[in-house]
């Protein structure tokens, strides 16, 4: 070798070979179907529902699964199925908006702890590391006892609490990438911290970054199906799996099929986002979890 | 088992201890298969040190793994045979052939700092590699104790009790010394021992190889890339090129009088024999081939310097010059072309 | 090895410091008065004056924070206006019941686990191997509170196998009624901890002192025993101990499920009411947990390695 070499280190997301091995990845293939296919019922509910989700009495109390009541009528005598279905919205709402809001909230705090100077640096890691001992749902439950069961807590909530892992990840990343040679090079030819961060900390970052967002979608509705379970979540009528869950719970002795339809759309929702999610991660960035 | 007087083996030629014989290795590899050892012949006569030298890549360790059986799984030996006291290692069953490890045969690596377990206590790990000797916990203690002395560790009795850790990288290497001896092979294969160690531990260790080779009369595969120690340590050398053995002989053969072009550069190249002062340190233009796919004609012909037509054709077969000296070249062939 | 220990409890203090504060300036900064929440509606407003002065509310908030710190450090953390009982007593009585659950959930899941990581990690590749994989990511995913629900119907409701309710009397009792929801807790850790052994047996399967050890032909069982366990369990420590967390959540919803006493099942029971002081009770002693389980895996973690032990 003739000279030091000032190689950029590759970006982790390389796209064309990825997407044929994601296409053998069966699990994968499996997770995104499930994904698709509650996404598109997410999208065309209304389309899809044989009665109106709220209102009560549209059939006998506890009915048995019928062809008029797919899947039986609750306790108040709602639609069990029109409800699910409209129940599809609530979870990828809060996962979209939740996540993408602690992203960039996460995003920018991890940059300037690894930009930044050092004490800002030891503060910022302190903060996250002090957000990350609270126990998750927990400290949900306390935010919740103070803010009011709503959707927007629950929402809040889940930023703040996932927020810190991608501020970690970040800071960590961009402490790497400020001592490489590269960066030092751009630094030597006059470059701006602006500059730096844009072109070459961003592309590198953001690649990990979305993957372990995309880890989180099942931890998401996860938690926003269990915040709705114990009735801390939305507010009644609103159709939502957990609180479907919660309702049949009361009548798990008379009426099972309550409680068996309102788990099965949480469980094939979590496992279709993280057959998805660890697929993604298997090809594009398989030591990512070590940096945590 | 055979035992042999040290003295007696170059004048009655007895059937060597290890015998390679036409060995075949390939890499499945995503890419393709990698022929990593091709056509390998080689022997290893009782009570000798045969050295192993070539670049990095040339397949020189792979060929000391593939005689001890510990490659990784991608490894398929296509062709050929190692015969080890007379029976072939490959034909062996598994269990047979473990039974072989640690007992007749044993080995030195290369990185002292990561071949020793970190957690386990030197004496545990000394004592562990004597499960084959019928003997108590109290004797293999002992008897580890006397070997550790014998390598130059200091204090055996109550430092054997510490962590690897505890010890250097050079005194790391005399415990795996100590421990690939302690079991008395019949064959110690020395993967790079000395390369990890810096030049004043390397002479040391290389002298204490010498030293209890003389003192065990085991023989050594010893592979290496520095020329110096195994002109130092062998009595033969096989010379490994992008996997194949180009040319190999007695020691004072291969150094005084190459017959084959790469060995010429290789020796060329040697820091530790350039006489004369100069501004420029004389490499080897090109670089180790690609060993996917198959190749025709030498291997070594895009690299070298005399080469000619029918060198891109044809594969050179080993000629025999002299008694114990041989070499893949084509040169050989056409008379009056070797030069000096 | 005291100033590792001291630094690593000076850290744990400072970060339960901190959540602390933060969980005092939370409620303080909620719109809303506590005490009228307390008192609902119709409450007078001598009758709020009074409850501001009992919780120390007509406090400036630096004085509030110190007296609740002062507390703290005495054992005492603050009085439960509603049921007129020190907030210690509540949560020290629950909190038994948690620790329980959540060991026998750890017990039994590191038990089942372990081996099936290293025979993962064994028979790379093999049927088992990727049936476990596969089983070990769906477990995980399924939220605990599914699968206690999906673990109730079935065992105790459809089958009436095992109890539904409650954590039974006496040790017999006791251990019947923590079978259904130390499975629903820890069925997932099976899986995560499987998965965890494999890859850190896989790494150090792969490392160089292995490879000397069948260089002298010792047992493929006793290398996996004696020269990688040691090495491939620090990992699953760590977790175990970062996992109390997640643990702790799970109980939560575990603890409603089977209306199981216990911290989680106060602290929802606390939220449901508004009982601030109990809510904060309960969610500083389980981060107090959290922080000293972390603490102590690390130095379990420190202690099993020769290495590290020394500096200790």
């Amino acid at each position: 070798m003739a000279s030091v070499e000032t190689t950029r280190p590759e970006t982790n997301v390389a796209i064309g070979p990825g997407l044929q091995q994601f296409r053998k990845n069966r699990l994968g293939m499996l997770g995104a179907a499930l994904v698709t296919l509650i996404t598109a019922i997410a999208i065309f509910a209304p389309l899809m529902i044989m009665h109106d989700p709220v209102r009560i009495m549209v059939g006998p109390r506890l009915a048995d699964p019928s062809l008029h009541y797919l899947l039986g009528t609750d306790q108040l005598g709602r639609d069990t199925f029109s409800r699910i279905i409209m129940g599809s919205r609530i979870p990828l709402l809060v996962a979209f908006v939740s996540l993408g809001s602690s992203l960039a909230v996460g995003l920018v705090l991890g940059l300037i702890a690894g930009f930044g100077p050092r004490w800002l640096d030891n503060l910022l890691v302190l903060f996250f590391d002090t957000i990350r001992s609270f126990p998750g749902i927990i400290f949900a439950l306390a935010m919740v006892a103070l803010l009011g069961p709503s959707l927007a807590s629950v929402i809040l909530v889940i930023a703040i609490t996932s927020m810190p892992i991608y501020a970690r990840v970040v800071r960590t990343q961009t402490e790497a990438l400020r001592s490489s040679e590269y960066v030092a090079a751009e630094r030597s030819m006059g470059a701006g911290t602006t500059r730096i961060l844009a072109v070459h900390v961003l592309p590198n970052v953001i690649g990990p970054l979305l993957i372990l967002v995309s880890m989180d979608v099942p931890a998401v509705i996860a938690v926003e199906a269990g915040l709705s379970f114990l009735g801390m979540g939305v507010r009644p009528p609103t159709p939502d799996w957990g609180a479907i869950l919660n309702d049949g719970f009361n009548y798990i002795d008379k009426a099972p099929w309550l409680v068996i339809a309102g788990g099965i759309p949480i469980v094939l929702a979590t496992l279709g986002f993280t057959f998805l999610g660890e697929a993604l991660r298997e090809i594009f960035d398989p030591k990512l979890r070590k940096d945590l | 088992m055979r035992h042999e007087d040290p003295t007696s083996h170059s004048s009655a030629p007895s059937p060597p201890l290890l015998e390679i014989r036409g060995l075949d290795l390939d890499f499945g590899t995503p890419r393709g298969r990698v022929h990593a050892l091709r056509n390998i012949s080689l022997n290893v006569p009782a009570a000798q040190v045969v050295g192993i030298v070539g670049e990095s890549g040339s397949g020189k360790s792979t060929l000391a793994y593939t005689v001890m059986g510990l490659l990784p799984q991608n490894a398929v030996v296509t062709a050929g045979n190692i015969l080890f006291e007379g029976r072939d290692l490959l034909e062996m069953p598994s269990q047979t052939r473990r039974n072989l490890l640690g007992n007749r045969l044993s080995m030195i690596f290369q990185d002292p700092m990561t071949a020793l377990n970190p957690v386990r206590t030197i004496e545990g790990q000394m004592i562990d590699i004597q499960h084959h000797e019928k003997i108590s916990r109290s004797e293999k203690r002992s008897l580890a104790i006397q070997m550790l002395h014998r390598v130059g560790i200091p204090d055996p009795q109550s430092r054997m009790g510490g962590y690897p850790h505890h010890f250097s990288g050079g005194m790391r290497q005399r415990i795996c010394i100590a421990m690939a001896l302690l079991v008395k092979p019949a064959l110690l294969i020395a993967d790079e021992p000395t390369t990890a160690l810096d030049a004043t531990l390397e002479v040391q260790i290389i002298h204490l190889l010498k030293d209890l080779q003389k003192e065990i009369g085991c023989s050594v595969l010893f592979v290496s890339h520095h020329l110096g120690a195994v002109a130092e340590l062998c009595d033969r050398v096989a010379v490994m090129y992008a996997g194949e053995v180009v040319e190999q002989g007695g020691v004072r053969d291969i150094f005084h009088n190459p017959a084959h072009p790469y060995t010429r550069a290789l020796l060329e190249c040697d820091p530790g024999r350039i006489r004369q002062k100069t501004r420029t340190l004389p490499t080897i233009r090109g670089e180790v081939p690609n060993l996917l796919g198959s190749k025709e004609g030498c291997i070594f012909q895009p690299r070298c310097p005399q080469a000619f037509g029918r060198c891109t054709q044809d594969t050179p077969i080993e000629y025999r010059i002299g008694v114990e000296q041989a070499a893949r070249c084509h040169l050989l062939n056409e008379k009056g072309l070797v030069s000096r | 090895m005291w100033l590792y220990l001291l630094k690593r409890l000076a850290l744990a203090i400072a970060i339960i410091a901190i959540a602390v504060t933060l969980l005092f300036l939370m409620i303080r900064a909620v719109p809303g008065d506590p005490a009228a929440i307390l008192l609902g509606p119709r409450a007078t407003p001598e009758m709020k004056a009074q409850l501001h002065h009992q919780m120390g509310l007509d406090k400036p908030l630096v004085v509030q924070i110190t007296t609740f710190f002062g507390g703290l450090l005495r054992g005492d953390l603050g009085f439960d206006v509603f049921g007129q009982k020190p907030v210690a007593d509540i949560v020290f009585e629950q909190l038994p019941y948690t620790i329980e659950l959540v060991l026998f959930s750890i017990f039994w899941a590191v038990v089942v686990a372990v081996p099936l990581g290293c025979y993962s990690a064994m028979r790379r590749n093999s049927l088992v191997d990727q049936v476990v994989g596969v089983v070990a990511v769906a477990t995980l995913a399924i939220p605990s509170f599914v699968m206690a629900v999906y673990a109730l119907l079935f065992f105790a409701v459809t089958l009436r196998w095992l109890p539904a309710i409650g954590a039974g009397d006496g040790f017999w009792d006791g251990l019947v009624h923590l079978i259904l929801p130390g499975f629903a807790i820890g069925i997932g850790w099976v899986g995560y901890i499987s998965r965890l052994v494999r890859a850190s047996m896989l790494e150090v399967l792969g490392e160089n002192h292995i490879r000397m050890a069948r260089a002298f032909g010792i047992s493929e069982w006793r290398i996996v025993a004696r020269y990688a366990m040691p090495l491939a369990i620090l990992p699953t420590v760590t977790i175990l101990g970062v996992g109390i967390a997640w643990l702790l959540s799970s109980a939560v919803f575990i603890e409603v499920v089977f209306a199981r006493p216990g911290i989680g099942a106060l602290i929802v029971n606390a939220v449901t009411a508004r009982n601030y002081p109990v809510v904060m009770g309960a969610v500083l002693v389980t981060t107090i947990l959290i922080v000293a389980a972390t603490t102590l895996s690390d130095l379990i973690n420190a202690f099993l390695d020769p290495r590290t032990r020394e500096k200790l």
